[in-house]
């Protein structure tokens, strides 16, 4: 027995984890035990690879080791733990850039001990393309989501120029592989022309088809993963990351699906800009604000409120404020109901689940045929972050990509009250004639900040 | 060409490991609510910041007068840690929701 053979059990067992905390992660029982098994299993694995090291190894590199490992435990951790619930999907961008610019730094590294062997070359700059996409994309999702970077920016022909940088990046990746080359120059200039690509790929793309990037670029920086197991023999590294990588290309195209958006699309844009342009120049009227305290007073003195919930409800987690607004409004005599739009959400049943989950009545929601005809003796409609499942649109203008999609007829209610983040066009990226209806108030803000403060005001009253 | 096909050949049991693994990952993900992708990808973040073992290697391997080497391990080091543990505890924080449910 070796201290190897002790190592490589221990990667078996961390392999395992990862499956089974994958598996776990799947299921809302099992989701929170799944990630601390596979978080087990990786420390097991860190800490293997550090004290069953075979060799001579100077002290002063355990040191450097031992630090960074602190350095990045505390900064990870703090940056976890204070990041605000609405702000997650932009922190898994960043941790996983991180990810990406790691496999990509041992990449470079590597390089100049294996010129000369074509097939480990191959292996290196793969990883290193791969990893620097992933790396400068995520960096660039993350401040899309962020808002640091808040417009698409289109270069003109941008499809082309991205095919171009991809293919003069993979060829120099290729070149230097092929030919055997020992220049520094080349390798650096592979990393920085991947890295350009990155920022390329993930610019012109939608801060709406965010979530669908990073989950990409997550299997990439898993693809990179698994390119550095192949190169240091390592089966965890192997295991883990081709497990994220093909579970993370399942997971986009699952998202893809859920919001009937196909992956093509969301990365080269094909529909939603020309849509867009299009449609928002037949806008008009005026939008018109409305008080959180209007807000609360025009729901308290309502007989009939109903509540379309959406995606942003969603983003926003506010199932249990939008609960309590419910509760409260029935405390004060106003009949309240849930129309459940079938694609409401990112797939059918999403805003069931979550309505389910804070312990909404089951009997409060109601299917699309079935509410419709109620919304012209409704006095207010409550919109909370839908946007496609209300837009008129889909009636009126043959010309919308929406056309002939069923929608709730919201604007047959007395008032409709629409809370949104802001005035971006929703996941078709079509503008809605709705928010600038007459009988239309707009109450800007995230879902469960505006509702907390909704409730709050109508319990004053 | 036929270094390729010999590296191929000289590593058939990591290319093993490699298609089955594509293939456990697919279908372990099988059928996923839709309030658990961001989750459940946050926890594969999580997973391939399995990286960082290899920086880790890297460092063991270089010589203690390597200074530009071990400060850019360092830094890969360091970047694979906040990956990994990051990575978790976001997940875990993101999947708390569900804890709460359980004990209603």
């Amino acid at each position: 027995m070796t201290t190897k053979n002790i190592l490589d059990i221990i990667y078996l067992f961390a392999s395992v984890t990862f499956v089974i905390g994958l598996k776990m992660l799947s299921g809302p029982q099992t989701a929170r035990r799944g990630n601390l098994w596979a978080a087990f299993g990786m420390t097991l694995a860190v800490a293997g690879t550090i004290f069953l090291h075979d060799g001579e190894v100077a002290s002063i590199i355990y040191i450097l080791i031992g630090l960074a490992l602190a350095i990045g435990s505390i900064i990870g951790f703090v940056a976890a733990k204070k990041v605000k619930m609405t702000s997650m999907p932009e922190m898994v961008s960043l941790f996983n850039g991180m990810g990406g610019a790691c496999a990509a730094l041992i990449s470079l590294l590597e390089f100049h001990h294996n010129v000369g062997d074509p097939g480990r070359i191959a292996i290196i700059m793969a990883g290193l393309v791969i990893g620097s996409v992933s790396f400068s994309g995520s960096i660039i999702a993350f401040m899309k989501l962020n808002g640091t970077l808040n417009k698409s920016i289109r270069l003109p022909n941008y499809n082309f120029i991205n095919l171009i940088m991809m293919i003069v990046t993979v060829g120099l990746a290729v070149y230097v592989t092929m030919s055997g080359t020992e220049s520094s120059v080349l390798l650096y200039g592979t990393f920085a022309l991947a890295l350009l690509y990155g920022i390329l790929f993930v610019v012109p793309i939608g801060g709406a088809d965010m979530p669908v990037v990073i989950s990409l670029l997550n299997s990439f920086t898993g693809l990179a993963a698994a390119f550095g197991g192949f190169l240091y023999d390592n089966q965890v590294m192997l295991t883990g990351g081709i497990l994220v990588g093909s579970a993370g290309t399942i997971l986009t195209l699952e998202m893809c699906r859920a919001m009937n958006r196909p992956l093509f699309n969301v990365i080269f844009g094909a529909f939603g800009e020309s849509a867009a342009t299009g449609a928002s120049a037949s806008m008009h009227g005026t939008i018109k604000d409305i008080s959180i305290s209007d807000a609360a007073v025009l729901l308290n003195y309502s007989k009939k409120v109903i509540i379309v919930p959406g995606y942003g409800l969603a983003v926003a987690q506010a199932q249990h404020i939008i609960h309590e607004l419910e509760l409260i409004l029935e405390e004060r005599g106003v009949q309240v109901k849930y129309a459940i739009h079938p694609v409401a959400g990112r797939m059918p049943g999403h805003m069931n689940v979550l309505l389910a989950e804070s312990n909404v009545y089951y009997g409060k929601l109601s299917e699309m045929d079935e509410i419709n005809p109620e919304f012209a003796s409704t006095d207010v409609v409550l919109v909370v972050g839908a946007n496609d499942v209300v837009n008129p649109a889909a009636k009126t203008d043959p010309a919308s990509p929406i056309y002939g999609m069923p929608i709730l007829d919201v604007e047959a209610a007395k008032h409709i009250i629409i809370n949104k983040r802001s005035m971006n066009a929703g996941y078709a990226g079509i503008e809605n004639q709705l928010f600038y209806d007459p009988k239309t108030s707009m109450l800007f803000g995230d879902a469960k900040a505006a509702l907390t403060k909704l409730v709050a005001e109508i319990k004053s009253l | 060409m036929n270094e390729f096909i010999a590296f191929i050949g000289e590593h058939i049991d990591k290319i093993y490991v490699l298609i089955l693994s594509i293939f456990v990952g697919v279908e372990v993900i099988g059928k996923v609510p839709s309030v658990l992708h961001t989750p459940l990808m946050s926890g594969a973040n999580a997973i391939h910041g399995v990286v960082v073992v290899g920086s880790i290697i890297v460092m063991l391997n270089t010589e203690s007068d390597q200074i530009l080497l071990l400060s850019l391990g360092f830094v890969a080091v360091i970047l694979g840690t906040l990956n990994v543990v990051g990575g978790f505890v976001v997940t875990d924080r993101m999947l708390e929701m569900f804890k709460k449910k359980d004990k209603k």
